[in-house]
Protein backbone atom coordinates (compact mmCIF):
# COMPACT_ATOMS: atom_id res chain seq x y z
CA UNK A 1 0.00 0.00 0.00
CA UNK A 2 1.71 3.66 -0.92
CA UNK A 3 0.09 7.24 -0.14
CA UNK A 4 1.06 9.82 -2.00
CA UNK A 5 0.26 13.63 -2.36
CA UNK A 6 -2.02 14.84 -5.36
CA UNK A 7 -1.54 17.89 -6.71
CA UNK A 8 -3.98 20.73 -6.21
CA UNK A 9 -5.26 22.57 -8.97
CA UNK A 10 -8.72 23.13 -9.63
CA UNK A 11 -8.61 26.01 -12.12
CA UNK A 12 -8.01 24.35 -15.50
CA UNK A 13 -10.42 22.71 -17.44
CA UNK A 14 -10.56 19.05 -19.20
CA UNK A 15 -12.44 17.79 -21.94
CA UNK A 16 -12.29 14.86 -24.68
CA UNK A 17 -11.60 15.67 -28.51
CA UNK A 18 -14.06 13.99 -30.89
CA UNK A 19 -11.71 11.45 -31.34
CA UNK A 20 -10.83 10.78 -27.60
CA UNK A 21 -14.41 10.70 -27.52
CA UNK A 22 -14.95 8.11 -30.03
CA UNK A 23 -12.82 5.72 -28.11
CA UNK A 24 -14.33 6.62 -24.74
CA UNK A 25 -17.47 5.66 -26.53
CA UNK A 26 -15.89 1.78 -27.06
CA UNK A 27 -14.85 1.58 -23.48
CA UNK A 28 -18.34 2.54 -22.84
CA UNK A 29 -19.71 -0.67 -24.85
CA UNK A 30 -18.01 -3.34 -23.46
CA UNK A 31 -19.36 -3.15 -19.67
CA UNK A 32 -22.69 -3.38 -18.62
CA UNK A 33 -22.56 -0.20 -16.22
CA UNK A 34 -20.54 3.14 -16.07
CA UNK A 35 -18.50 2.75 -13.34
CA UNK A 36 -16.42 -0.76 -15.06
CA UNK A 37 -15.31 1.65 -17.52
CA UNK A 38 -13.41 3.50 -15.23
CA UNK A 39 -9.97 2.15 -15.24
CA UNK A 40 -9.74 1.72 -19.08
CA UNK A 41 -10.81 5.87 -19.14
CA UNK A 42 -8.25 6.25 -16.74
CA UNK A 43 -5.73 4.38 -19.29
CA UNK A 44 -7.01 6.67 -22.12
CA UNK A 45 -6.80 9.59 -20.26
CA UNK A 46 -3.18 9.15 -19.51
CA UNK A 47 -2.30 7.93 -22.81
CA UNK A 48 -3.79 11.23 -24.24
CA UNK A 49 -2.92 13.61 -21.81
CA UNK A 50 0.38 11.96 -20.36
CA UNK A 51 -0.66 11.62 -16.88
CA UNK A 52 -4.08 12.14 -14.95
CA UNK A 53 -3.83 15.56 -13.47
CA UNK A 54 -7.12 16.35 -11.14
CA UNK A 55 -9.24 18.23 -13.75
CA UNK A 56 -8.96 15.58 -15.86
CA UNK A 57 -10.02 13.20 -12.82
CA UNK A 58 -12.81 15.20 -12.24
CA UNK A 59 -13.68 15.50 -15.37
CA UNK A 60 -13.63 11.24 -15.48
CA UNK A 61 -15.82 11.56 -12.29
CA UNK A 62 -18.71 13.44 -13.80
CA UNK A 63 -18.08 11.22 -17.10
CA UNK A 64 -18.52 8.46 -15.21
CA UNK A 65 -21.18 9.56 -12.70
CA UNK A 66 -18.71 8.84 -9.83
CA UNK A 67 -18.04 10.70 -6.96
CA UNK A 68 -14.42 12.65 -7.05
CA UNK A 69 -13.32 10.34 -3.84
CA UNK A 70 -13.97 7.42 -5.15
CA UNK A 71 -12.22 7.96 -8.80
CA UNK A 72 -8.73 9.94 -6.82
CA UNK A 73 -8.91 6.41 -4.50
CA UNK A 74 -8.68 3.78 -7.87
CA UNK A 75 -6.45 6.67 -9.36
CA UNK A 76 -3.78 6.03 -6.16
CA UNK A 77 -4.79 2.42 -5.81
CA UNK A 78 -2.95 1.27 -9.07
CA UNK A 79 0.73 2.08 -9.66
CA UNK A 80 0.52 2.26 -13.41
CA UNK A 81 -1.07 5.65 -12.75
CA UNK A 82 0.88 9.07 -13.01
CA UNK A 83 -0.66 11.43 -10.88
CA UNK A 84 2.67 13.94 -12.06
CA UNK A 85 3.30 14.01 -15.59
CA UNK A 86 6.11 11.18 -16.31
CA UNK A 87 9.24 11.31 -18.81
CA UNK A 88 8.37 10.47 -22.51
CA UNK A 89 10.85 7.53 -21.84
CA UNK A 90 9.12 6.08 -18.60
CA UNK A 91 11.92 3.52 -17.69
CA UNK A 92 10.69 0.41 -14.91
CA UNK A 93 13.70 -1.64 -13.56
CA UNK A 94 12.40 -4.63 -12.13
CA UNK A 95 14.10 -5.79 -8.78
CA UNK A 96 11.82 -8.36 -7.22
CA UNK A 97 13.72 -11.75 -6.20
CA UNK A 98 14.58 -13.38 -9.07
CA UNK A 99 15.46 -10.29 -10.99
CA UNK A 100 17.25 -8.83 -7.75
CA UNK A 101 19.65 -12.25 -7.64
CA UNK A 102 20.63 -10.99 -11.34
CA UNK A 103 21.53 -8.14 -11.27
CA UNK A 104 18.64 -5.98 -11.14
CA UNK A 105 19.77 -3.27 -8.43
CA UNK A 106 22.57 -3.48 -10.22
CA UNK A 107 20.85 -1.90 -13.05
CA UNK A 108 18.82 0.21 -11.47
CA UNK A 109 22.06 1.94 -9.90
CA UNK A 110 23.57 2.19 -12.76
CA UNK A 111 20.60 3.92 -14.80
CA UNK A 112 20.49 6.54 -11.67
CA UNK A 113 23.77 7.78 -12.22
CA UNK A 114 23.70 7.48 -15.56
CA UNK A 115 20.62 9.83 -15.70
CA UNK A 116 21.38 11.70 -12.70
CA UNK A 117 18.13 11.01 -10.79
CA UNK A 118 16.52 8.42 -8.09
CA UNK A 119 13.78 5.89 -9.15
CA UNK A 120 10.61 8.13 -8.77
CA UNK A 121 11.65 11.51 -10.77
CA UNK A 122 12.25 12.69 -13.71
CA UNK A 123 15.05 14.27 -15.59
CA UNK A 124 15.10 18.14 -15.77
CA UNK A 125 14.20 17.89 -19.67
CA UNK A 126 11.61 15.19 -18.79
CA UNK A 127 12.81 12.91 -21.77
CA UNK A 128 13.15 10.07 -18.70
CA UNK A 129 11.78 9.06 -15.59
CA UNK A 130 12.28 6.01 -13.58
CA UNK A 131 10.98 3.79 -11.26
CA UNK A 132 11.55 0.02 -9.37
CA UNK A 133 9.05 -2.29 -10.66
CA UNK A 134 7.98 -5.63 -9.16
CA UNK A 135 7.82 -8.44 -11.14
CA UNK A 136 7.34 -7.64 -14.78
CA UNK A 137 6.95 -11.62 -15.53
CA UNK A 138 10.46 -11.80 -17.67
CA UNK A 139 12.38 -13.94 -14.46
CA UNK A 140 13.86 -15.94 -17.14
CA UNK A 141 15.28 -13.50 -18.95
CA UNK A 142 16.55 -10.82 -15.93
CA UNK A 143 17.86 -8.20 -15.36
CA UNK A 144 15.54 -6.55 -17.48
CA UNK A 145 13.50 -3.21 -17.92
CA UNK A 146 10.39 -1.92 -19.86
CA UNK A 147 10.23 1.49 -21.34
CA UNK A 148 6.95 2.18 -22.26
CA UNK A 149 5.41 -0.87 -23.64
CA UNK A 150 8.83 -2.00 -24.60
CA UNK A 151 10.97 -4.84 -22.71
CA UNK A 152 14.38 -4.98 -22.74
CA UNK A 153 15.91 -7.95 -21.51
CA UNK A 154 19.39 -10.06 -20.52
CA UNK A 155 20.82 -6.38 -20.01
CA UNK A 156 24.54 -5.32 -19.69
CA UNK A 157 25.71 -2.28 -19.30
CA UNK A 158 27.11 -1.74 -22.71
CA UNK A 159 23.33 -2.41 -23.74
CA UNK A 160 21.47 0.11 -21.53
CA UNK A 161 23.82 2.98 -23.24
CA UNK A 162 22.84 1.41 -26.34
CA UNK A 163 19.03 1.07 -25.98
CA UNK A 164 18.66 4.75 -24.01
CA UNK A 165 20.80 6.25 -26.99
CA UNK A 166 18.52 5.03 -29.47
CA UNK A 167 15.82 7.13 -27.82
CA UNK A 168 14.98 10.27 -29.05
CA UNK B 1 6.25 -35.73 -24.27
CA UNK B 2 5.08 -33.88 -27.28
CA UNK B 3 4.60 -30.30 -27.25
CA UNK B 4 1.07 -28.86 -27.14
CA UNK B 5 0.71 -25.80 -25.03
CA UNK B 6 4.05 -24.59 -26.92
CA UNK B 7 3.83 -26.33 -30.20
CA UNK B 8 2.84 -22.94 -32.04
CA UNK B 9 5.51 -20.52 -30.05
CA UNK B 10 8.29 -20.73 -32.74
CA UNK B 11 6.06 -20.91 -36.02
CA UNK B 12 6.11 -17.09 -37.36
CA UNK B 13 3.59 -15.27 -36.49
CA UNK B 14 2.51 -17.71 -34.60
CA UNK B 15 -0.18 -15.07 -33.36
CA UNK B 16 -2.25 -14.93 -36.10
CA UNK B 17 -5.80 -16.27 -36.97
CA UNK B 18 -4.48 -17.53 -40.05
CA UNK B 19 -1.62 -19.72 -38.78
CA UNK B 20 -3.64 -20.91 -35.77
CA UNK B 21 -6.14 -22.26 -37.82
CA UNK B 22 -3.47 -24.18 -40.12
CA UNK B 23 -2.47 -25.79 -37.60
CA UNK B 24 -5.40 -27.09 -36.31
CA UNK B 25 -6.50 -24.27 -34.47
CA UNK B 26 -10.58 -23.78 -33.88
CA UNK B 27 -11.36 -27.61 -34.52
CA UNK B 28 -11.76 -28.12 -31.13
CA UNK B 29 -13.99 -25.37 -31.00
CA UNK B 30 -16.39 -26.92 -34.43
CA UNK B 31 -16.22 -29.80 -32.54
CA UNK B 32 -17.78 -28.76 -28.92
CA UNK B 33 -20.52 -26.85 -30.56
CA UNK B 34 -22.03 -30.17 -31.93
CA UNK B 35 -21.77 -31.73 -28.01
CA UNK B 36 -23.92 -30.72 -25.04
CA UNK B 37 -22.76 -28.52 -22.53
CA UNK B 38 -22.92 -30.93 -19.99
CA UNK B 39 -20.82 -33.59 -22.83
CA UNK B 40 -18.28 -30.80 -22.17
CA UNK B 41 -18.09 -30.10 -18.61
CA UNK B 42 -18.10 -34.14 -17.82
CA UNK B 43 -14.92 -34.42 -20.60
CA UNK B 44 -12.95 -31.22 -18.12
CA UNK B 45 -13.97 -32.85 -15.55
CA UNK B 46 -12.56 -36.63 -16.22
CA UNK B 47 -9.54 -34.80 -17.45
CA UNK B 48 -8.01 -34.47 -14.53
CA UNK B 49 -6.90 -30.71 -15.68
CA UNK B 50 -6.54 -28.12 -12.39
CA UNK B 51 -6.38 -24.47 -12.06
CA UNK B 52 -3.01 -23.60 -12.68
CA UNK B 53 -2.98 -19.98 -11.43
CA UNK B 54 -1.46 -21.65 -8.46
CA UNK B 55 -4.39 -22.87 -6.24
CA UNK B 56 -4.33 -26.43 -8.64
CA UNK B 57 -8.63 -26.75 -7.69
CA UNK B 58 -10.14 -29.15 -10.39
CA UNK B 59 -11.35 -26.41 -13.38
CA UNK B 60 -14.76 -28.92 -13.96
CA UNK B 61 -15.73 -29.04 -10.60
CA UNK B 62 -15.21 -25.39 -10.49
CA UNK B 63 -17.24 -25.05 -13.20
CA UNK B 64 -20.07 -27.23 -12.05
CA UNK B 65 -20.83 -24.48 -8.95
CA UNK B 66 -22.17 -22.33 -11.48
CA UNK B 67 -25.89 -22.24 -11.99
CA UNK B 68 -27.54 -24.02 -14.82
CA UNK B 69 -30.25 -21.71 -14.97
CA UNK B 70 -29.55 -17.77 -14.19
CA UNK B 71 -32.02 -14.59 -14.61
CA UNK B 72 -29.26 -12.30 -14.81
CA UNK B 73 -26.23 -12.99 -17.20
CA UNK B 74 -23.33 -15.27 -15.55
CA UNK B 75 -19.27 -14.02 -16.80
CA UNK B 76 -16.39 -16.05 -17.69
CA UNK B 77 -13.42 -14.14 -16.37
CA UNK B 78 -9.51 -14.57 -17.37
CA UNK B 79 -7.46 -14.42 -14.87
CA UNK B 80 -4.18 -12.77 -17.48
CA UNK B 81 -2.48 -10.91 -14.10
CA UNK B 82 0.55 -12.77 -13.67
CA UNK B 83 2.83 -11.43 -11.55
CA UNK B 84 3.75 -13.93 -8.58
CA UNK B 85 7.73 -13.56 -8.77
CA UNK B 86 9.06 -16.18 -10.89
CA UNK B 87 6.68 -17.02 -13.17
CA UNK B 88 5.96 -15.98 -16.74
CA UNK B 89 4.05 -18.45 -18.20
CA UNK B 90 0.62 -16.70 -19.18
CA UNK B 91 2.62 -13.40 -20.91
CA UNK B 92 3.81 -15.95 -23.44
CA UNK B 93 0.51 -17.55 -24.66
CA UNK B 94 -1.03 -14.10 -25.10
CA UNK B 95 1.65 -12.86 -26.81
CA UNK B 96 2.64 -16.00 -28.99
CA UNK B 97 -0.35 -18.22 -29.10
CA UNK B 98 -3.69 -15.84 -28.58
CA UNK B 99 -5.97 -17.50 -30.40
CA UNK B 100 -5.38 -20.97 -28.12
CA UNK B 101 -7.04 -18.49 -25.45
CA UNK B 102 -9.74 -17.45 -26.81
CA UNK B 103 -10.42 -20.84 -28.71
CA UNK B 104 -10.96 -21.76 -24.99
CA UNK B 105 -13.03 -18.73 -23.89
CA UNK B 106 -15.76 -19.40 -26.43
CA UNK B 107 -15.69 -23.18 -25.98
CA UNK B 108 -15.76 -22.42 -22.01
CA UNK B 109 -18.92 -20.00 -22.85
CA UNK B 110 -20.43 -22.68 -25.03
CA UNK B 111 -20.54 -25.16 -22.10
CA UNK B 112 -21.69 -23.45 -18.88
CA UNK B 113 -23.83 -21.03 -21.16
CA UNK B 114 -21.96 -17.81 -21.05
CA UNK B 115 -21.99 -14.78 -23.29
CA UNK B 116 -19.36 -12.69 -22.28
CA UNK B 117 -15.88 -12.94 -21.36
CA UNK B 118 -13.10 -10.64 -19.69
CA UNK B 119 -9.34 -11.34 -20.10
CA UNK B 120 -8.14 -9.36 -17.37
CA UNK B 121 -4.38 -8.90 -18.29
CA UNK B 122 -1.67 -7.21 -16.31
CA UNK B 123 -1.48 -3.53 -17.32
CA UNK B 124 2.06 -3.69 -17.79
CA UNK B 125 1.46 -6.63 -20.67
CA UNK B 126 1.35 -4.41 -23.55
CA UNK B 127 2.48 -6.55 -26.14
CA UNK B 128 0.11 -9.17 -25.01
CA UNK B 129 -2.89 -7.20 -24.83
CA UNK B 130 -2.37 -5.81 -28.22
CA UNK B 131 -2.44 -8.90 -29.60
CA UNK B 132 -5.27 -10.35 -28.10
CA UNK B 133 -6.87 -7.51 -29.18
CA UNK B 134 -6.11 -8.01 -32.94
CA UNK B 135 -7.02 -11.92 -32.48
CA UNK B 136 -10.68 -10.49 -30.98
CA UNK B 137 -10.79 -8.62 -34.44
CA UNK B 138 -9.83 -11.34 -36.85
CA UNK B 139 -12.35 -13.73 -35.15
CA UNK B 140 -15.33 -11.26 -35.44
CA UNK B 141 -14.69 -10.30 -38.95
CA UNK B 142 -14.78 -13.76 -39.80
CA UNK B 143 -17.98 -14.83 -37.74
CA UNK B 144 -16.24 -16.79 -34.95
CA UNK B 145 -17.37 -14.23 -32.32
CA UNK B 146 -19.83 -12.13 -31.84
CA UNK B 147 -23.93 -12.64 -32.41
CA UNK B 148 -23.62 -16.35 -33.83
CA UNK B 149 -20.04 -18.15 -33.60
CA UNK B 150 -19.71 -20.20 -37.14
CA UNK B 151 -23.24 -20.31 -37.76
CA UNK B 152 -24.44 -22.09 -34.70
CA UNK B 153 -26.53 -19.42 -33.10
CA UNK B 154 -24.52 -19.45 -29.87
CA UNK B 155 -23.61 -15.64 -29.18
CA UNK B 156 -20.57 -14.78 -27.22
CA UNK B 157 -18.02 -11.81 -26.96
CA UNK B 158 -14.58 -11.55 -25.42
CA UNK B 159 -13.73 -8.20 -24.04
CA UNK B 160 -9.64 -6.99 -22.94
CA UNK B 161 -9.74 -5.47 -19.84
CA UNK B 162 -6.60 -4.17 -18.51
CA UNK B 163 -5.10 -4.13 -14.80
CA UNK B 164 -3.25 -1.19 -13.67
CA UNK B 165 -0.25 -2.23 -11.72
CA UNK B 166 -1.44 -4.05 -7.98
CA UNK B 167 -0.49 -7.62 -7.77
CA UNK B 168 -3.42 -8.43 -5.29
CA UNK B 169 -5.65 -8.65 -8.84
CA UNK B 170 -4.34 -11.88 -9.27
CA UNK B 171 -6.43 -12.96 -5.99
CA UNK B 172 -9.95 -13.00 -8.08
CA UNK B 173 -12.22 -11.22 -5.98
CA UNK B 174 -9.76 -8.60 -5.87
CA UNK B 175 -9.63 -8.90 -10.06
CA UNK B 176 -13.37 -8.75 -9.59
CA UNK B 177 -13.58 -5.52 -7.78
CA UNK B 178 -10.87 -3.82 -10.21
CA UNK B 179 -12.96 -5.20 -13.07
CA UNK B 180 -16.07 -3.47 -12.10
CA UNK B 181 -13.83 -0.17 -12.14
CA UNK B 182 -12.58 -0.21 -7.83
CA UNK B 183 -9.58 -0.67 -5.82
CA UNK B 184 -8.36 -4.32 -5.73
CA UNK B 185 -9.59 -5.30 -2.41
CA UNK B 186 -10.74 -8.99 -1.91
CA UNK B 187 -14.05 -9.35 -0.68
CA UNK B 188 -15.47 -11.88 1.96
CA UNK B 189 -16.02 -15.70 0.89
CA UNK B 190 -18.94 -16.91 0.89
CA UNK B 191 -20.48 -15.60 -1.51
CA UNK B 192 -18.27 -17.51 -4.18
CA UNK B 193 -18.05 -15.71 -7.77
CA UNK B 194 -19.91 -18.88 -8.96
CA UNK B 195 -22.74 -17.23 -7.33
CA UNK B 196 -22.11 -13.44 -7.12
CA UNK B 197 -19.14 -12.80 -9.04
CA UNK B 198 -18.62 -9.81 -11.41
CA UNK B 199 -21.65 -7.52 -11.37
CA UNK B 200 -23.57 -9.18 -8.93
CA UNK B 201 -23.78 -12.44 -11.65
CA UNK B 202 -22.72 -15.51 -11.70
CA UNK B 203 -18.88 -15.44 -12.72
CA UNK B 204 -15.99 -18.19 -13.32
CA UNK B 205 -12.79 -17.09 -12.90
CA UNK B 206 -10.13 -19.20 -14.56
CA UNK B 207 -6.74 -18.84 -15.16
CA UNK B 208 -5.26 -18.24 -19.07
CA UNK B 209 -3.04 -21.20 -18.98
CA UNK B 210 -5.79 -23.23 -17.57
CA UNK B 211 -8.28 -22.13 -20.47
CA UNK B 212 -5.32 -22.57 -23.43
CA UNK B 213 -5.90 -26.47 -21.70
CA UNK B 214 -9.61 -26.34 -22.93
CA UNK B 215 -8.95 -26.84 -27.09
CA UNK B 216 -6.52 -29.69 -26.24
CA UNK B 217 -8.83 -31.57 -23.99
CA UNK B 218 -11.64 -31.54 -27.12
CA UNK B 219 -9.29 -32.21 -29.71
CA UNK B 220 -7.50 -35.16 -27.99
CA UNK B 221 -10.30 -36.47 -25.69
CA UNK B 222 -10.37 -36.77 -21.57
CA UNK B 223 -8.38 -39.63 -21.41
CA UNK B 224 -4.86 -38.42 -23.36
CA UNK B 225 -5.13 -35.51 -21.22
CA UNK B 226 -5.34 -37.15 -18.04
CA UNK B 227 -2.48 -40.19 -19.07
CA UNK B 228 -0.32 -37.37 -19.72
CA UNK B 229 -0.14 -35.96 -16.18
CA UNK B 230 0.73 -37.54 -12.42
CA UNK B 231 -2.02 -39.08 -10.44
CA UNK B 232 -5.71 -36.82 -10.34
CA UNK B 233 -2.82 -33.84 -11.85
CA UNK B 234 -3.71 -33.92 -15.71
CA UNK B 235 -2.13 -32.52 -18.70
CA UNK B 236 1.19 -30.72 -19.86
CA UNK B 237 2.13 -27.93 -17.15
CA UNK B 238 3.58 -24.59 -18.47
CA UNK B 239 6.78 -24.46 -15.60
CA UNK B 240 9.63 -22.05 -15.25
CA UNK B 241 13.42 -21.87 -14.28
CA UNK B 242 14.97 -18.69 -13.67
CA UNK B 243 18.19 -17.68 -11.64
CA UNK B 244 21.45 -18.77 -12.16
CA UNK B 245 20.57 -22.01 -14.37
CA UNK B 246 22.44 -22.37 -17.69
CA UNK B 247 18.75 -22.66 -19.79
CA UNK B 248 16.34 -20.11 -17.73
CA UNK B 249 12.97 -20.28 -19.39
CA UNK B 250 9.73 -21.82 -19.93
CA UNK B 251 9.10 -24.81 -20.68
CA UNK B 252 6.02 -27.65 -21.19
CA UNK B 253 6.55 -30.65 -19.24
CA UNK B 254 4.31 -33.35 -18.25
CA UNK B 255 2.80 -32.50 -14.72
CA UNK B 256 4.53 -34.54 -12.01
CA UNK B 257 7.99 -34.46 -13.29
CA UNK B 258 11.13 -34.95 -11.12
CA UNK B 259 11.98 -31.14 -9.57
CA UNK B 260 15.55 -32.24 -9.76
CA UNK B 261 15.59 -33.25 -12.96
CA UNK B 262 13.91 -30.34 -14.05
CA UNK B 263 16.45 -28.13 -12.76
CA UNK B 264 19.78 -30.51 -13.79
CA UNK B 265 18.39 -31.77 -17.05
CA UNK B 266 20.35 -30.17 -20.52
CA UNK B 267 17.18 -30.27 -21.93
CA UNK B 268 15.32 -28.02 -18.96
CA UNK B 269 17.15 -25.83 -16.39
CA UNK B 270 20.72 -27.33 -17.28
CA UNK B 271 22.15 -27.01 -13.60
CA UNK B 272 23.95 -24.25 -12.32
CA UNK B 273 26.06 -22.01 -14.61
CA UNK B 274 29.88 -22.01 -13.65
CA UNK B 275 31.37 -21.17 -10.46
CA UNK B 276 28.07 -21.08 -8.32
CA UNK B 277 26.41 -23.89 -6.69
CA UNK B 278 22.92 -24.83 -5.84
CA UNK B 279 21.64 -23.53 -2.39
CA UNK B 280 17.98 -23.62 -2.26
CA UNK B 281 15.19 -23.70 -4.38
CA UNK B 282 11.61 -22.24 -4.38
CA UNK B 283 9.66 -24.55 -6.32
CA UNK B 284 6.35 -22.22 -7.61
CA UNK B 285 6.71 -18.86 -7.48
CA UNK B 286 7.72 -16.70 -4.27
CA UNK B 287 5.19 -16.83 -2.03
CA UNK B 288 6.32 -20.54 -1.66
CA UNK B 289 8.54 -21.79 0.69
CA UNK B 290 12.01 -23.33 -0.01
CA UNK B 291 13.62 -26.17 -0.43
CA UNK B 292 16.95 -27.27 0.44
CA UNK B 293 18.97 -29.40 -2.89
CA UNK B 294 18.61 -32.26 -0.28
CA UNK B 295 15.01 -32.19 -1.20
CA UNK B 296 14.18 -32.06 -4.48
CA UNK B 297 13.55 -35.58 -5.59
CA UNK B 298 9.94 -34.80 -5.39
CA UNK B 299 7.60 -34.51 -8.35
CA UNK B 300 6.25 -31.45 -9.78
CA UNK B 301 2.28 -31.45 -8.88
CA UNK B 302 0.23 -30.08 -6.33
CA UNK B 303 0.07 -33.06 -4.25
CA UNK B 304 3.25 -34.28 -4.73
CA UNK B 305 4.85 -30.40 -2.90
CA UNK B 306 2.30 -30.30 -0.69
CA UNK B 307 3.75 -33.05 0.98
CA UNK B 308 7.15 -31.92 0.97
CA UNK B 309 5.70 -29.15 3.08
CA UNK B 310 6.25 -26.53 0.14
CA UNK B 311 3.23 -25.73 -2.81
CA UNK B 312 3.54 -25.85 -6.71
CA UNK B 313 1.90 -22.61 -6.87
CA UNK B 314 2.37 -21.65 -10.24
CA UNK B 315 5.26 -23.79 -11.32
CA UNK B 316 7.53 -20.93 -11.42
CA UNK B 317 11.13 -22.23 -9.98
CA UNK B 318 12.94 -19.73 -8.46
CA UNK B 319 17.13 -21.13 -8.10
CA UNK B 320 18.78 -19.23 -5.44
CA UNK B 321 22.55 -20.18 -6.53
CA UNK B 322 25.66 -20.00 -3.21
CA UNK B 323 26.03 -16.49 -3.65
CA UNK B 324 22.40 -15.38 -2.30
CA UNK B 325 21.89 -13.88 0.97
CA UNK B 326 19.15 -15.54 2.25
CA UNK B 327 18.26 -12.81 5.18
CA UNK B 328 18.37 -10.11 2.24
CA UNK B 329 16.19 -12.37 0.01
CA UNK B 330 14.04 -13.19 2.80
CA UNK B 331 13.63 -9.42 3.79
CA UNK B 332 13.06 -8.60 -0.30
CA UNK B 333 10.29 -11.00 -0.44
CA UNK B 334 8.63 -9.47 2.89
CA UNK B 335 8.90 -6.21 0.97
CA UNK B 336 7.34 -7.43 -2.13
CA UNK B 337 4.40 -8.43 -0.15
CA UNK B 338 4.28 -5.31 1.78
CA UNK B 339 4.17 -3.10 -0.96
CA UNK B 340 1.51 -5.19 -2.50
CA UNK B 341 -1.05 -5.64 0.55
CA UNK B 342 -4.19 -4.12 -0.46
CA UNK B 343 -4.12 -2.61 3.29
CA UNK B 344 -7.33 -4.05 4.09
CA UNK B 345 -6.83 -6.17 6.91
CA UNK B 346 -4.58 -5.29 10.00
CA UNK B 347 -2.40 -8.44 10.02
CA UNK B 348 -1.57 -7.98 6.26
CA UNK B 349 -1.23 -4.48 5.99
CA UNK B 350 1.00 -4.17 9.41
CA UNK B 351 2.40 -7.82 9.39
CA UNK B 352 4.08 -7.59 6.22
CA UNK B 353 6.18 -3.83 6.90
CA UNK B 354 6.65 -5.21 10.40
CA UNK B 355 8.66 -8.45 9.17
CA UNK B 356 9.95 -6.31 6.17
CA UNK B 357 11.96 -3.59 8.93
CA UNK B 358 12.90 -6.57 10.91
CA UNK B 359 14.57 -8.45 8.83
CA UNK B 360 15.89 -5.24 7.11
CA UNK B 361 17.07 -4.94 10.33
CA UNK B 362 19.24 -8.27 10.81
CA UNK B 363 20.71 -7.70 7.04
CA UNK B 364 22.19 -4.08 8.78
CA UNK B 365 23.65 -5.87 11.50
CA UNK B 366 21.34 -4.48 14.27
CA UNK B 367 19.25 -7.48 14.55
CA UNK B 368 18.19 -8.58 17.97
CA UNK B 369 18.25 -12.60 18.49
CA UNK B 370 15.00 -12.69 19.90
CA UNK B 371 14.00 -10.94 16.66
CA UNK B 372 14.25 -14.64 15.37
CA UNK B 373 11.23 -15.97 17.25
CA UNK B 374 9.31 -12.47 17.00
CA UNK B 375 9.27 -13.23 13.30
CA UNK B 376 7.67 -16.31 13.51
CA UNK B 377 5.35 -14.96 16.02
CA UNK B 378 4.24 -12.50 13.62
CA UNK B 379 3.60 -15.05 10.69
CA UNK B 380 1.68 -17.19 12.87
CA UNK B 381 -0.42 -14.51 13.97
CA UNK B 382 -0.90 -13.60 10.45
CA UNK B 383 -1.76 -16.64 9.15
CA UNK B 384 -5.06 -17.15 8.46
CA UNK B 385 -6.35 -13.98 9.98
CA UNK B 386 -6.97 -12.15 6.61
CA UNK B 387 -9.90 -11.93 4.41
CA UNK B 388 -7.49 -13.23 1.12
CA UNK B 389 -4.23 -15.13 1.21
CA UNK B 390 -1.68 -12.03 0.85
CA UNK B 391 -0.57 -12.51 4.23
CA UNK B 392 0.14 -15.88 4.59
CA UNK B 393 2.00 -15.69 1.10
CA UNK B 394 4.32 -13.83 2.87
CA UNK B 395 4.63 -15.47 6.05
CA UNK B 396 5.00 -19.26 4.52
CA UNK B 397 8.26 -18.24 2.48
CA UNK B 398 9.64 -15.97 5.39
CA UNK B 399 8.76 -18.81 7.81
CA UNK B 400 10.61 -21.38 5.28
CA UNK B 401 13.53 -19.26 5.04
CA UNK B 402 13.66 -19.52 8.89
CA UNK B 403 13.52 -22.69 9.34
CA UNK B 404 16.03 -24.08 7.12
CA UNK B 405 18.65 -21.20 7.16
CA UNK B 406 18.45 -20.25 11.02
CA UNK B 407 22.21 -20.50 11.33
CA UNK B 408 22.29 -17.85 8.37
CA UNK B 409 20.07 -15.54 10.26
CA UNK B 410 21.82 -16.02 13.83
CA UNK B 411 25.55 -15.31 12.21
CA UNK B 412 23.77 -12.13 10.97
CA UNK B 413 23.25 -11.07 14.35
CA UNK B 414 26.06 -12.30 16.34
CA UNK B 415 28.30 -11.01 13.91
CA UNK B 416 26.65 -7.92 13.57
CA UNK B 417 26.68 -7.79 9.37
CA UNK B 418 25.90 -9.63 6.56
CA UNK B 419 29.10 -11.60 4.92
CA UNK B 420 27.41 -11.38 1.56
CA UNK B 421 28.68 -8.17 -0.87
CA UNK B 422 26.36 -5.55 -1.96
CA UNK B 423 24.02 -5.76 -4.57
Amino acid sequence: MTTESVPQDTAASYSFDAGTEARFQDILSRYPNLRAALLPSLFLIQEVSGYLSPAALEYIAGRLELPAGKVLQVATFYTMFHKKPAGRHHIEVCTSVPCCMMGGYGVLHYLENKLGIKAGEVTPDRKFSLASAECLAGCGHAPLMQINSEYYEHLTFEAIDRILAGLD
Amino acid sequence: MEPVLTSNWKVERSYTLDVYERRGGYAALRKALQMSPDAIVDEVKRSNLRGRGGAGFPTGVKWSFLPKQSDVPKYLVINADEGEPGTFKDRYIMELDPHRLLEGCIIAGWALGIHTTYIFIRGEMKLGAARLEMAIHELRAKGMLGANVLGSGFRHQIHVHRGAGAYICGEETALIEALEGKAGQPRLKPPFPAVVGVFGCPTVVNNVETIACVPTILDRGAEWFSSVGSDKNGGPKLVQISGRVKNPGTYEVPSGISLREFIESPQYGGGMIEGVTLKAVIPGGSSCPSLLPSELDVGMDFDQMRNVGSMFGTGGVIVIDSTQCIVRLAARTAHFYHHESCGQCTPCREGTGWVARILDEIEAGRGRQEDLDLLLNICDNMEGATICPLGDAMAMPVRGFLKKFRSEFEAHVADRRCPYPAW
